[in-house]
Protein backbone atom coordinates (compact mmCIF):
# COMPACT_ATOMS: atom_id res chain seq x y z
CA UNK A 1 0.00 0.00 0.00
CA UNK A 2 2.67 2.70 1.00
CA UNK A 3 4.24 2.06 -2.59
CA UNK A 4 0.98 2.35 -4.33
CA UNK A 5 0.44 5.70 -2.40
CA UNK A 6 4.04 6.97 -2.81
CA UNK A 7 3.23 6.69 -6.93
CA UNK A 8 0.61 8.61 -6.42
CA UNK A 9 2.48 11.47 -4.66
CA UNK A 10 5.20 11.40 -7.15
CA UNK A 11 3.03 11.21 -10.52
CA UNK A 12 0.21 13.67 -9.20
CA UNK A 13 3.58 16.38 -8.12
CA UNK A 14 5.58 15.94 -11.15
CA UNK A 15 2.25 17.01 -13.38
CA UNK A 16 1.37 19.74 -11.13
CA UNK A 17 4.84 21.52 -10.99
CA UNK A 18 5.53 21.32 -14.33
CA UNK A 19 1.70 23.13 -15.09
CA UNK A 20 2.25 25.61 -12.47
CA UNK A 21 5.99 26.32 -13.55
CA UNK A 22 4.55 26.90 -17.54
CA UNK A 23 2.27 29.10 -16.24
CA UNK A 24 4.13 31.22 -13.66
CA UNK A 25 6.68 32.45 -15.71
CA UNK A 26 4.15 33.28 -18.45
CA UNK A 27 2.02 34.99 -15.60
CA UNK A 28 5.64 37.54 -14.63
CA UNK A 29 6.94 38.40 -11.59
CA UNK A 30 4.80 37.43 -8.41
CA UNK A 31 5.14 38.07 -4.56
CA UNK A 32 3.67 37.38 -1.43
CA UNK A 33 3.27 40.70 0.13
CA UNK A 34 -0.74 41.33 1.38
CA UNK A 35 -1.57 42.52 -1.97
CA UNK A 36 0.91 39.79 -3.76
CA UNK A 37 -1.39 37.49 -2.20
CA UNK A 38 -4.70 38.41 -3.34
CA UNK A 39 -3.50 39.13 -6.95
CA UNK A 40 -1.66 35.65 -6.64
CA UNK A 41 -5.34 33.70 -6.22
CA UNK A 42 -6.91 36.03 -8.40
CA UNK A 43 -4.67 34.86 -10.82
CA UNK A 44 -4.95 31.02 -9.80
CA UNK A 45 -8.52 31.29 -10.21
CA UNK A 46 -8.86 32.56 -14.03
CA UNK A 47 -5.73 30.20 -15.23
CA UNK A 48 -7.34 26.58 -16.01
CA UNK A 49 -3.87 25.06 -15.93
CA UNK A 50 -3.27 26.83 -12.72
CA UNK A 51 -6.59 25.42 -11.38
CA UNK A 52 -5.77 21.33 -12.72
CA UNK A 53 -2.42 22.02 -10.88
CA UNK A 54 -4.18 22.89 -7.19
CA UNK A 55 -6.28 19.55 -8.14
CA UNK A 56 -3.25 17.48 -8.86
CA UNK A 57 -1.40 18.67 -5.81
CA UNK A 58 -4.37 17.91 -3.71
CA UNK A 59 -4.72 14.24 -4.60
CA UNK A 60 -1.16 14.57 -4.11
CA UNK A 61 -1.53 15.50 -1.00
CA UNK A 62 -4.22 13.30 0.20
CA UNK A 63 -2.10 10.44 -0.91
CA UNK A 64 0.48 11.78 1.18
CA UNK A 65 -1.54 12.31 4.43
CA UNK A 66 -2.62 8.87 4.49
CA UNK A 67 1.24 7.80 3.43
CA UNK A 68 2.49 9.96 6.86
CA UNK A 69 -0.15 8.48 9.29
CA UNK A 70 1.34 5.26 8.33
CA UNK A 71 5.11 5.57 7.47
CA UNK A 72 7.59 7.73 9.78
CA UNK A 73 7.92 11.80 8.58
CA UNK A 74 11.38 10.38 7.61
CA UNK A 75 10.51 7.87 5.56
CA UNK A 76 7.49 9.37 3.79
CA UNK A 77 9.10 13.09 3.18
CA UNK A 78 12.47 12.03 1.49
CA UNK A 79 10.54 9.32 -0.63
CA UNK A 80 8.19 11.88 -2.12
CA UNK A 81 11.27 13.36 -3.67
CA UNK A 82 11.50 10.58 -5.64
CA UNK A 83 10.29 12.65 -8.48
CA UNK A 84 13.13 14.77 -8.68
CA UNK A 85 14.42 13.37 -11.48
CA UNK A 86 11.36 13.49 -13.15
CA UNK A 87 10.68 16.71 -12.86
CA UNK A 88 14.44 17.90 -13.93
CA UNK A 89 14.13 16.12 -17.23
CA UNK A 90 10.81 17.13 -17.91
CA UNK A 91 11.94 20.82 -16.71
CA UNK A 92 14.56 20.26 -19.40
CA UNK A 93 12.10 18.83 -22.16
CA UNK A 94 8.58 20.55 -21.53
CA UNK A 95 9.77 23.73 -20.14
CA UNK A 96 13.14 23.99 -22.69
CA UNK A 97 15.04 25.09 -19.18
CA UNK A 98 19.04 24.76 -19.30
CA UNK A 99 20.14 21.98 -17.12
CA UNK A 100 23.94 22.23 -17.53
CA UNK A 101 26.65 19.58 -15.99
CA UNK A 102 26.13 22.10 -12.41
CA UNK A 103 22.85 21.78 -11.99
CA UNK A 104 22.81 18.41 -12.91
CA UNK A 105 24.98 17.50 -10.78
CA UNK A 106 23.70 19.40 -8.45
CA UNK A 107 20.41 17.53 -8.85
CA UNK A 108 21.93 14.26 -8.44
CA UNK A 109 23.68 14.82 -5.42
CA UNK A 110 20.29 15.44 -3.86
CA UNK A 111 18.89 13.00 -5.53
CA UNK A 112 21.47 10.68 -3.67
CA UNK A 113 21.21 12.40 -0.53
CA UNK A 114 17.31 11.54 -0.39
CA UNK A 115 17.57 8.10 -1.15
CA UNK A 116 20.00 7.90 1.69
CA UNK A 117 17.61 9.57 3.65
CA UNK A 118 14.91 7.35 2.68
CA UNK A 119 16.54 4.38 4.26
CA UNK B 1 19.22 38.88 -13.18
CA UNK B 2 19.23 42.48 -10.91
CA UNK B 3 19.99 42.57 -7.42
CA UNK B 4 16.41 43.45 -5.84
CA UNK B 5 15.02 40.24 -7.55
CA UNK B 6 17.79 37.62 -6.49
CA UNK B 7 17.52 38.64 -3.57
CA UNK B 8 13.37 38.78 -3.56
CA UNK B 9 13.36 34.95 -4.69
CA UNK B 10 16.32 33.71 -1.91
CA UNK B 11 14.04 35.32 0.62
CA UNK B 12 10.59 33.42 -0.82
CA UNK B 13 13.24 30.40 -0.76
CA UNK B 14 13.92 30.85 2.94
CA UNK B 15 10.37 31.69 3.49
CA UNK B 16 9.81 28.68 1.49
CA UNK B 17 11.73 26.05 3.51
CA UNK B 18 11.19 26.62 7.08
CA UNK B 19 7.16 26.73 6.12
CA UNK B 20 7.16 23.24 4.68
CA UNK B 21 9.18 21.25 7.21
CA UNK B 22 6.63 23.26 10.32
CA UNK B 23 3.62 22.38 8.09
CA UNK B 24 4.53 18.89 7.99
CA UNK B 25 5.71 18.59 11.02
CA UNK B 26 2.12 19.61 12.81
CA UNK B 27 0.14 17.66 9.86
CA UNK B 28 2.48 14.48 11.15
CA UNK B 29 1.33 15.23 15.07
CA UNK B 30 -1.86 15.71 13.77
CA UNK B 31 -2.46 12.32 12.12
CA UNK B 32 -0.36 10.42 13.98
CA UNK B 33 -2.27 11.46 17.56
CA UNK B 34 -5.90 11.07 15.33
CA UNK B 35 -7.76 8.12 16.68
CA UNK B 36 -9.21 6.58 12.91
CA UNK B 37 -7.07 5.26 10.40
CA UNK B 38 -7.12 6.98 6.95
CA UNK B 39 -9.15 4.66 4.13
CA UNK B 40 -10.08 5.50 1.33
CA UNK B 41 -13.89 7.26 2.72
CA UNK B 42 -13.06 10.62 2.64
CA UNK B 43 -15.00 11.77 5.73
CA UNK B 44 -12.26 10.81 7.95
CA UNK B 45 -10.02 12.86 6.05
CA UNK B 46 -12.97 15.95 6.61
CA UNK B 47 -12.97 15.10 10.04
CA UNK B 48 -9.13 14.90 10.89
CA UNK B 49 -8.94 18.37 9.04
CA UNK B 50 -11.02 19.66 12.19
CA UNK B 51 -7.71 18.77 13.92
CA UNK B 52 -6.13 21.86 15.46
CA UNK B 53 -2.64 20.33 14.50
CA UNK B 54 -3.94 19.05 11.17
CA UNK B 55 -5.53 22.58 10.39
CA UNK B 56 -2.18 24.52 11.33
CA UNK B 57 -0.08 21.97 9.18
CA UNK B 58 -2.83 22.58 6.18
CA UNK B 59 -2.74 26.66 7.23
CA UNK B 60 0.94 26.28 6.68
CA UNK B 61 1.36 24.16 3.80
CA UNK B 62 -1.16 26.36 1.74
CA UNK B 63 1.24 29.34 2.72
CA UNK B 64 3.76 27.21 1.23
CA UNK B 65 2.51 26.45 -1.87
CA UNK B 66 1.54 29.89 -2.68
CA UNK B 67 5.44 30.76 -2.12
CA UNK B 68 6.82 28.37 -4.25
CA UNK B 69 4.21 29.56 -6.91
CA UNK B 70 5.99 33.41 -6.93
CA UNK B 71 9.08 31.69 -6.67
CA UNK B 72 8.18 30.13 -10.22
CA UNK B 73 7.62 32.87 -11.16
CA UNK B 74 11.04 34.56 -10.90
CA UNK B 75 13.33 30.91 -11.07
CA UNK B 76 13.58 27.97 -13.01
CA UNK B 77 12.14 24.79 -11.56
CA UNK B 78 14.99 22.82 -12.11
CA UNK B 79 16.84 25.90 -9.80
CA UNK B 80 13.71 25.62 -7.43
CA UNK B 81 13.82 21.91 -6.66
CA UNK B 82 17.24 20.96 -5.58
CA UNK B 83 17.21 24.02 -3.66
CA UNK B 84 14.57 23.81 -1.64
CA UNK B 85 15.55 19.90 -0.85
CA UNK B 86 17.39 21.89 2.17
CA UNK B 87 13.78 21.00 3.82
CA UNK B 88 14.01 17.72 3.85
CA UNK B 89 16.76 17.82 6.16
CA UNK B 90 14.83 19.85 8.63
CA UNK B 91 12.00 17.59 8.44
CA UNK B 92 14.96 14.53 9.41
CA UNK B 93 15.80 16.70 11.94
CA UNK B 94 12.02 17.64 13.26
CA UNK B 95 11.01 13.65 13.06
CA UNK B 96 14.01 12.88 15.11
CA UNK B 97 13.49 16.10 17.28
CA UNK B 98 9.83 16.50 17.75
CA UNK B 99 8.67 13.03 16.86
CA UNK B 100 11.22 11.26 18.48
CA UNK B 101 12.11 9.00 15.06
CA UNK B 102 15.59 7.24 14.81
CA UNK B 103 18.16 9.24 12.41
CA UNK B 104 21.07 6.66 11.62
CA UNK B 105 24.06 7.50 10.19
CA UNK B 106 23.62 6.82 6.53
CA UNK B 107 20.54 9.57 6.74
CA UNK B 108 22.91 11.74 8.25
CA UNK B 109 25.38 11.32 5.06
CA UNK B 110 22.71 11.48 3.08
CA UNK B 111 21.88 14.99 4.43
CA UNK B 112 25.58 16.24 3.37
CA UNK B 113 25.01 15.14 0.34
CA UNK B 114 21.84 17.23 0.22
CA UNK B 115 24.06 20.59 1.42
CA UNK B 116 26.49 19.86 -1.38
CA UNK B 117 23.96 19.40 -4.38
CA UNK B 118 21.88 22.57 -3.21
CA UNK B 119 25.12 24.70 -2.77
CA UNK B 120 25.97 23.63 -6.45
CA UNK B 121 22.76 24.32 -7.98
CA UNK B 122 22.24 26.91 -6.16
CA UNK B 123 25.78 28.12 -7.81
CA UNK B 124 23.92 28.06 -11.05
CA UNK B 125 21.63 30.87 -12.64
CA UNK B 126 18.11 31.37 -11.10
CA UNK B 127 16.22 31.78 -14.71
CA UNK B 128 17.33 30.42 -17.81
CA UNK B 129 14.49 30.87 -19.72
CA UNK B 130 13.35 34.12 -19.77
CA UNK B 131 17.04 35.44 -20.14
CA UNK B 132 19.65 35.04 -21.92
CA UNK B 133 21.84 34.51 -19.16
CA UNK B 134 24.47 31.38 -19.01
CA UNK B 135 22.62 28.60 -16.69
CA UNK B 136 26.06 27.87 -15.69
Amino acid sequence: MKWILLSIVVTATAVADILQSHEMKKAGEQSVGARGLVRLLKMIASRRELILSIVCLAISFFAFMALVQAEPLSFAVPASAASFILETVLAKLVLKERVGMRRATGALLVLGGVLLLAR
Amino acid sequence: MTRGKALRTYSLLLLFIFLRPFGNLSLAWGTKHFPQVFSLHPSVYIRAMLDPFVALGIAMLILALLTRMALLSLADLSFILPVTAVGYVLSALFGKLFLHETVTLQQWLGTVLIFMGTALVGSTAQNTTKHEEEAE
